[in-house]
């Protein structure tokens, strides 16, 4: 979770926001169905030139088909999908300006890499010393040099990454897809290659739509996340408002870890709502624009990281409740500490207590009686839905 | 564990020599300088010499080996093109019932897949001879080429083609300049069985043969009936060297194909 602000001080922007701007890849009421299965329902999107556009979700909830359609390896049953202003129903694969660099990299495995790179700009007719010299460029931008003359299967797996990224390069496409580029790497090369990733985009200015079901990755790398829930959108936006301010219980429990506590609407005060809970009794929030209706049931997610716990009772007449200390978990950079409320049986609050900041006072232990309690900014109302 | 080695490898050895001790005996007596053939005589080429002044076994020897070019050809081609529909097209109709009609031969007697080809080169009223040979040959080893390119082709990653064709190929150059070097030792080991097959081939040529067209394996069989001369022991060795090649070969294609898949 501390990772999560890098990726957003990047830069500012956000074309998405521009109602005047030409979005660069729209799908329009796309939908597919592989017989019973919908794999994409009547989906809406817009992605804009030169964003890195994430799309997460659960296995099975139709990333790689999408993306596949934008390809043009799969055509839609209903709903079109413009590019550049264009809609690409009956043009094949090969005539679209896209590039997909595949899950499995699917590299050539017959040709040597600098001719694997080489093999889109030879499609395209370019004149060999353009070639050659694209190709150069391409392994130095992949820091490739040494390999230029090796097979796929003399390298190891983070290099056969970076020669399948610089050939969906080469042809400098309006697209690059990425599907799980990072899913075959270890956990550190992952971080590492990110950030690469990242450095690479914002040079080149390319637009980049990944596939990922790795919240942090999505998180740190994209200048908008589009969440999946089985064929649909579930929320799109960049990834402070999709963590800070989630659209549905889904993307809540999707991204990052949450507490929810169901209750009613007691009354709304302009911006301060307050809600009536079960577990932890009254609670306010401060939300705009809310269309609920007093005693409309709701769920109300707190992030357990803006929960605060102590021994003693907190001077707030809201937002707050008591317990006993279940379990602490020590995860590195913080610690998880999980509060059982109302004794055997009841409901588990996570805290998340940052490591760097060792509390003064008492430290807490298991099965210590503990208060928690947050301010009224941190709780998010979401919609009584299931 | 150790007490059980001494038999087991003692099967071993009866095993092979019963497998290979008449094709042991063939060939060490086509290099005997006697013409008895069961008396061992001295060593001597003399019957290889024989062999290749006998005109009507080196007319044989020459029709069986076109026939074996053009079959295996003309089967390798059309083996790859079903291997390709069986794995490529996913459920069309009819895929069940050409599955089954292709693996068929395999287990056909030849003597019924000969006589079926010889009633219908009788009605079509075809001249009997190289075609009507090849044909047969063709429609005995199309099954084969299609078995063993189709084994490929199901462990071929379609992402490649896709890839091709994503980075900017047609789909026919994406199968010729990705498909079909990946998948060419299948291919090859393909023709060379339907090759051997071909060549060694005594019940379809029958059948399917006529005046003046006597495949090698057929000028063999009649001269036997004879009596065994060491010129047929000569020639059969000659046969079985070019067989023994084929199949190492292609076999080792096989083998390094399936490395390459499996890493
Ligand atoms: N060619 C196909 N034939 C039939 N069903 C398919 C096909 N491709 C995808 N599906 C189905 O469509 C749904 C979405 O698949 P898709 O591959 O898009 O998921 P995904 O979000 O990429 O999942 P993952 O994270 O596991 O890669 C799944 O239920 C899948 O079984
Ligand atoms: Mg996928």
């Amino acid at each position: 979770m501390a990772k999560k602000s890098l990726g957003n001080i990047r830069r500012s922007f956000a074309p998405w926001t521009d109602p005047a701007a030409k979005p660069l890849v729209t799908f329009e009421r796309v939908t597919k169905r592989f017989g019973a299965v919908s794999a994409v329902e009547d989906l809406s999107l817009a992605i804009h030139a030169g964003e890195f556009f994430a799309l997460l979700g659960p296995s099975g909830c139709g990333k790689t088909t999408l993306m596949r359609m934008l390809a043009g390896f799969e055509t839609p049953d209903s709903g079109r999908i413009l590019l550049d202003g264009v809609d690409l129903a009956g043009i094949p694969p090969h005539r679209r300006p896209t590039n997909m660099m595949f899950q499995s990299y699917a590299l050539f495995p017959h040709m040597s890499v600098e001719a694997n790179i080489a093999f889109g700009l030879r499609q395209e007719g370019m004149a060999k010393a353009d070639i050659a010299a694209r190709v150069a460029e391409m392994l130095a931008l992949a820091r490739l040099e040494g390999f230029a003359k090796r097979r796929p299967d003399q390298l190891s797996g983070g290099q056969r990454q970076r020669v399948a990224l610089a050939r969906a390069l080469a042809k400098r496409p309006k697209v690059l897809l990425l599907d799980e580029p990072l899913g075959a790497l270890d956990r550190k090369l992952r971080e590492e290659t990110q950030y690469e990733l990242m450095d690479l985009q914002s040079e080149l200015g390319m637009t980049f739509l990944m596939v990922t079901h790795d919240q942090d990755e999505a998180m740190v790398m994209a200048d908008r996340i589009a969440v999946m829930e089985r064929g649909r959108i579930a929320q799109v936006a960049p990834p402070e408002e999709i963590y800070e301010k989630p659209a549905s219980r889904y993307v809540a429990e999707f991204v990052g870890d949450i507490n929810i506590f169901e209750g009613a609407i007691a009354a709304i005060a302009g911006d301060i709502i307050t809600v009536e809970s079960p577990v932890c009794g009254t609670i306010l929030l401060d939300e705009e624009d809310v269309s609920l209706p007093a005693g409309a049931r709701v769920f109300v997610a707190v992030r357990p990281e803006k929960i605060v716990i102590s021994h003693d009772e907190p001077a707030l007449s809201a937002n707050k409740v008591s317990g006993e200390v279940w379990d602490i978990g020590y995860l590195g950079d913080y610690t998880m500490v999980q509060v059982k409320i109302g004794g055997e049986g009841g409901p588990l609050i996570k805290v998340a207590l940052a490591n760097h900041a060792r509390r003064a006072e008492r430290p807490i232990a298991w099965e210590d009686q503990v208060w928690l309690s947050w301010e009224i900014e941190a709780g998010i109302l979401l919609g009584g839905e299931a | 564990m150790k007490r059980f080695r001494f038999p087991h490898f003692l099967a071993l050895i009866l095993g092979l020599a019963f497998l290979y001790i008449p094709i042991l005996v063939l060939i060490v007596y086509s290099f005997n300088a006697s013409r008895l053939v069961t008396v061992w005589g001295g060593f001597s080429l003399r019957w290889y010499a024989a062999l290749f002044n006998n005109q009507p076994l080196m007319d044989a020897a020459w029709l069986s080996l076109r026939i074996a070019l053009v079959s295996a050809s003309v089967a390798t081609l059309l083996g790859t093109l079903a291997a390709l529909a069986l794995a490529r097209f996913g459920r069309f109709t009819g895929r069940t019932w050409l599955a089954g009609m292709i693996a068929a031969p395999l287990v056909m007697p030849e003597v019924i897949i000969g006589l079926a080809l010889l009633l219908l080169f009788v009605g079509l009223e075809a001249g009997r001879g190289f075609w009507t040979i090849a044909i047969a040959h063709v429609t005995l080893s199309t099954c084969f080429a299609t078995v063993v390119i189709q084994s490929r082709l199901v462990t071929f990653d379609r992402s490649l083609e896709e890839a091709a064709e994503d980075l900017g190929a047609p789909p026919w150059r994406a199968f010729l300049a990705i498909t079909l070097p990946i998948i060419a030792p299948a291919i090859a080991a393909a023709w060379m069985l339907a090759f051997t097959l071909s060549l060694d081939d005594l019940v379809l040529a029958s059948f399917a043969s006529g005046p003046g067209a006597t495949t090698l394996p057929m000028r063999l069989y009649s001269a036997v009936r004879l009596g065994v001369t060491p010129e047929v022991n000569a020639a059969s060795t000659i046969l079985i060297a070019l067989v023994a090649l084929i199949v190492v070969s292609a076999s080792l294609m096989v083998k390094k194909n399936l490395l390459d898949t499996r890493r």
